[in-house]
């Protein structure tokens, strides 16, 4: 056991029994499974991307690149699973991944052999070879061999959430500087949210044995009782977005065994006016050959193991250090009970008289497969010496946790005297970054820099800070030694210093081409520990400073974020929502097939006996309405009121079709342009009463015909006198129609509007026909939509007739060449389609009247030669089957049971002036051809005598 | 994005849709209807509060920072 006999913020009362690999251990409440494994003396956690080198922990937090696993089994499985901030539960089961058959064995370990051939732009220039290889052979096995975790192949049972808050202040990070910001801006009653990735708040004071633990505990407690703050634990914020929009991934039941009820993540979209980003740095590794083995940790997450966790995770240790981090570390460990050698680059290092001390030394290699077993160091004076050691601690600094700031398209700054990129100023608007993160590494600093930062952006006084450390920062870069062997600078995708060296040395000068070629920084830690050591080593190479090498981008989000989360509850059938009908259940209960039209749901059909084919129920039911009556629900038409004093004046400038004239009690057919000219939609115009119309356009363009009407009230004639209401939802609306309509309700003509009460119920009764028979549809308030029907088709049955679906009422409007957005497709002018230019002004005109727009028009068709088929979409072509030879398309093409035989409606170029002649129809995907003949597009009753029958 | 709609306040840019240049609202002719600048800065745009208080708005807005510079009612 490595665990410590006290310390730690963990829970040694109780035990939490989990599994890796099959393997059995114990961790406490407060553990990671990073801890919890080195607790137990497991040091060898996961394998690495390319070379299947065996790891173990690098850090203590969330840019861990090596401690990768496999969360949970089955459907719940989720890889690539951060081992030093997944919490342990009670039952917990993690695999490594990766690796086959066991993490100790693994047979692609063998890889790491053949690491002379497996350099960067080793797969661009090798697998060239046979042609169409790469997709079938080489990508499917490199794929293979390469990779972290495995994901289940099932759907993923958690459920998500997504959600908004708002606040004054957001405070990103609970360290020092953090806590600062949130208090200042907490006391003065500002709205605060307070998010922390963490579980434990308090950061590197929590991390290291600080002093001022205590003042954590009583500030947290402050925050806590406070009304005007919320504290979000376990809450990454990912990225920053326009208008001070944070996007934040808060993990509301991955420490819990179950979720119970609760979503498992919840992803918040966070607004706030200010925001301080208190993310604190990350250590940075030295490149060293062989500085990848388990047992090699940077020093911070080496305190943070003893001082948080109470594990010491080796006995013997060598620190290596270019700054003050390293004797904090060898103190730590010494005083924790380690053997400890202080290796230090640097010849002006302070004495250490609690360990070894090395000074103007360097790491030269390691020793140990499974687990560092010895560290070979060099002197000054080229003299070399293997140490005993399971542990080795690497301090190289510290990167300002930037990633936000560049998340708008800002590069950060180097700032020479602390070796590092800072943020750039303004880099987000109304963000600023305190403390560690803006490169102001002391406590003071930090705890001072959070508060004033805070009370500027608020106008308020920033809260009083507690006395700190000050040790001003100095630092000698120090990024690689020089040695032979490979030194690790991307962990997680397996990039070192050699492979930079080759990138530079094929001519990839650009940082950006550099990373593409090497992957570096590419993995899913996005390089938070590898790409300031490679661009070290470009700017050696290039003989120029890191600044002029350039900087890579950080993109959102900081930390990985999983599908589900970013799709909240939308899965499944809650995808999108659906729009129903009023009779719905009454469709339902009557045994309707169903369509999706947009986000309605319709009756495509209603099958009845022996019916095996949809073909045999929409038949039976055009004949039902073409003989008797048929009954089907329309409520999905567009129902926009206009009303006024001008609505007579507003709605004629808006149609093509003259309605000024239109009389109170009729209904008129219309058709309205786009701004452009091309057609919008059509449909039918009632006026109801002398200042009061109400228009139906389309189900699919009743939307966009609104905002339209909107648009043109309220900005273009502002002197009209209209106002306008959609009360599509308000009205049920239901087709009755046929030879028998009358019978079933003695209700207003062809083309005329009457109210009506029907069983005490205010009706609207319009004579209207999309199916080309005599008959009406009756408007009634949404409520007794399924009341209406049950009526209608009671009295339908009594007469021989019957419900009907979409399928059928698509048939007979093809029959008669009624239009849908197949014809009006956005590209069809109102000569296309057959209609007049009347003698007055109307949106549309002056770009309608352009001859360019006159393209081909619309005719009907039916097939004359031996192939009966007809396609809709199908192409019309003259001579030879080929793309300059298209001169039309078939829009819309039914089978005509009232006809026996296929009708289609199509746009052909000069289609009215070939009427008689005929065109090729090829279907290029089915490979059908037809010879059709051209004629009017109505193909039943083309003088409409039986609407007005 | 957060765009400030006269009637409702600040809101998510989601809660609108987008229309296009605001010089569709001068006319119809070929040079409004068709001929566009492209500025890589200020642009005077059309949006509706769809979701909200249906409104039409012109939004004066910096194309390359999205930064909302001015929102007033479309025709005012």
């Amino acid at each position: 056991m490595r665990r410590l006999p006290k310390g730690g913020l963990i829970d040694r009362s109780r035990s939490l029994p989990f599994t890796f690999d099959g393997q059995s251990y114990c961790a406490h409440p407060g553990d990671t499974v990073a801890s919890a494994l080195l607790a137990n003396g497991v040091r060898l956690m996961g394998r690495s991307f390319k070379y299947h080198r065996p790891r173990g922990v690098l850090t203590a937090g969330s840019e861990e690149p090596n401690a990768l696993i496999e969360l949970g089994t089955g459907a719940h499985r989720l890889p690539n699973t951060r081992a030093t901030t997944q919490e342990v539960f009670a039952g917990l089961t993690a695999q490594s991944q990766n690796r086959w058959p066991s993490l100790k064995f693994d047979i692609k370990e063998a890889l790491d052999l053949g690491h002379p051939f497996l350099g960067a732009g080793f797969y661009y220039k090798t697998f060239m070879w046979p042609r169409g290889a790469w997709h079938h052979l080489w990508e499917p096995n490199i794929r293979r061999a390469a990779g972290l975790g495995r994901l289940s192949g099932e759907a993923d049972p958690a459920t998500y959430d997504k959600a908004w808050k708002h606040c004054d202040l957001l405070v990103i990070g609970a360290g020092p500087a953090g806590l600062m910001a949130a208090l200042t801006g907490a006391r003065v009653g500002k709205h605060v949210v307070l998010a922390d990735e963490d579980f434990v708040l308090g950061g590197r004071l929590r991390g290291d044995g600080s002093d001022l633990r205590p003042w954590v505990r009583k500030v947290v407690g402050e925050l806590a009782n406070l009304p005007n703050v919320t504290l979000m634990k376990r809450t990454t914020v990912t990225g920053a977005y326009d208008g001070g929009t944070y996007g934040a991934l808060e993990r509301v039941a991955d420490h819990l065994p179950e979720a119970k009820g609760a979503p498992q993540q919840i992803f918040w979209r966070i607004v706030a006016k200010h925001t301080i980003l208190a993310g604190g740095a990350h250590e940075r590794p030295i490149a060293f050959p062989n500085n990848d083995r388990p047992g090699i940790m940077l020093a911070s997450a080496v305190r943070t193991y003893i001082h948080r966790y109470g594990v010491l995770p080796a006995k013997r240790w060598v620190v290596f250090a270019n700054n003050n981090e390293g004797v904090r570390t060898a103190h730590d460990l010494v005083k924790a009970g380690a053997e400890v050698t202080l290796v230090d680059t640097r010849a002006d290092a302070p004495s250490e008289t609690l360990c070894r001390q090395l000074k103007r030394a360097e790491v030269v290699n390691t020793r140990g497969r499974l687990g560092l077993k010895a560290v070979e160091v060099r002197f000054s004076n080229g003299n070399t010496e293997w140490i005993e050691a399971e542990g080795l601690a690497m301090a190289g600094g510290w990167n300002p946790s930037v990633h936000l700031t560049c998340h708008m398209g800002a590069r950060p700054e180097w700032h020479a005297d602390i070796a590092a990129f800072v943020p750039r100023a303004g880099a987000v608007p109304n963000l600023q970054a305190v403390g560690a993160a803006n490169g102001e590494f002391s406590t003071h600093a930090a705890l001072s820099s959070g508060a004033k930062a805070a009370a500027q952006a608020l106008g308020v006084n920033p809260a009083d800070a507690p006395v700190a450390e000050d040790t001003p920062t100095k630092i000698m870069p120090f990024w690689h030694v020089q040695a032979k062997g490979r030194a690790w600078l991307d962990f997680q995708n397996d990039v070192t210093v050699k492979d930079i060296v080759q990138a530079h040395a094929e001519n990839m000068r650009s940082v950006e081409h550099m990373k593409r070629y090497t992957t570096l920084g590419m993995a899913t830690d996005q390089g938070k520990t590898a790409n300031i050591g490679a661009l070290a080593v470009m700017a050696g190479l290039t003989g120029q400073g890191i600044p002029e090498t350039g900087t890579t981008m950080f993109r959102p989000p900081y930390t990985p974020v999983q599908m589900g989360a970013l799709g909240g509850a939308h899965v499944g059938a809650d995808f999108m929502p659906e729009r129903l009908m009023p009779g719905d259940g009454f469709a339902r209960d009557h045994g309707a097939n169903w369509v999706e039209m947009g986000l309605w749901q319709r009756p495509s059909l209603f099958k009845q006996g022996a019916e095996r084919t949809w073909r045999q129920s929409c038949d039976r039911e055009v004949m039902m309405v073409r003989e008797a009556v048929g009954v089907t629900e329309v409520s999905t038409l567009g129902k926009i009121e206009v009303q006024g004093p001008d609505a007579a004046e507003f709605l004629n400038r808006i149609f093509l079709t003259p309605m000024k004239k239109l009389k109170a009690g009729h209904i008129r057919y219309g058709l309205m342009l786009r701004n452009d000219g091309f057609v919008m939609d059509d449909g039918t115009v009632v006026r109801l009463g002398e200042d009061n119309f109400l228009l139906h356009p389309t189900t699919g363009a009743s939307a966009e015909v609104l905002s339209h009407l909107e648009f043109c009230a309220v900005v273009r004639w502002p002197e009209l006198d209209v106002q306008i209401i959609d009360v599509s939802e308000h009205w049920a609306q239901v087709a009755v129609h046929g030879p028998k309509a009358h019978e079933v309700l003695a209700g207003p003509a062809f083309m005329r509007f009457h109210a009506m009460d029907m069983e005490g119920v205010q009706a609207r009764v319009f004579g209207v026909s999309y199916c080309g028979e005599a008959g009406f549809e009756i408007a009634v308030p949404a409520r007794y939509g399924a009341a209406l029907m049950e009526w209608l088709l009671e009295k339908a049955e009594a007469l021989g007739g019957g419900l009907y679906g979409i399928e059928a009422l698509n048939v007979m409007r093809v029959e008669k060449g009624y239009l849908t957005h197949a014809e009006i497709d956005g590209r069809a002018s109102h000569f296309d389609l057959g209609f007049p230019t009347p003698d007055k002004d109307f949106i549309g005109r002056e770009m309608a009247m352009r001859e360019g727009l006159r393209g081909p028009e619309l005719v009907g068709l039916v097939t004359t030669g031996t192939a009966k088929a007809l396609v809709g979409g199908a192409l019309l072509v003259k001579g030879e089957f080929g793309a300059d030879n298209v001169v039309g398309h078939i829009t819309s093409a039914v089978f005509s049971p009232t006809l026996g035989h296929m009708v289609a409606l199509a746009l052909l170029e000069s289609g009215r002036a070939r009427q008689g002649e005929t065109v090729r129809m090829v279907d290029a995907v089915s490979g059908i051809s037809a010879v059709c003949e051209i004629g009017p597009p109505v193909f039943y009753d083309p003088k409409g005598e039986r609407l007005r029958a | 994005m957060r765009i400030t709609c006269p009637h409702c306040g600040e809101r998510d840019s989601r809660e609108f849709s987008y229309y296009g240049d605001a010089i569709t609202a001068r006319g119809e002719d070929f040079a409004n209807t068709y001929l566009r600048d492209n500025p890589a800065g200020e642009h005077a745009e059309l949006w509706q509060h769809i979701s909200g208080c249906r409104a039409w708005l012109e939004v004066v807005r910096n194309v390359s920072t999205h930064e909302v510079i001015s929102v007033k009612e479309a025709g005012a």
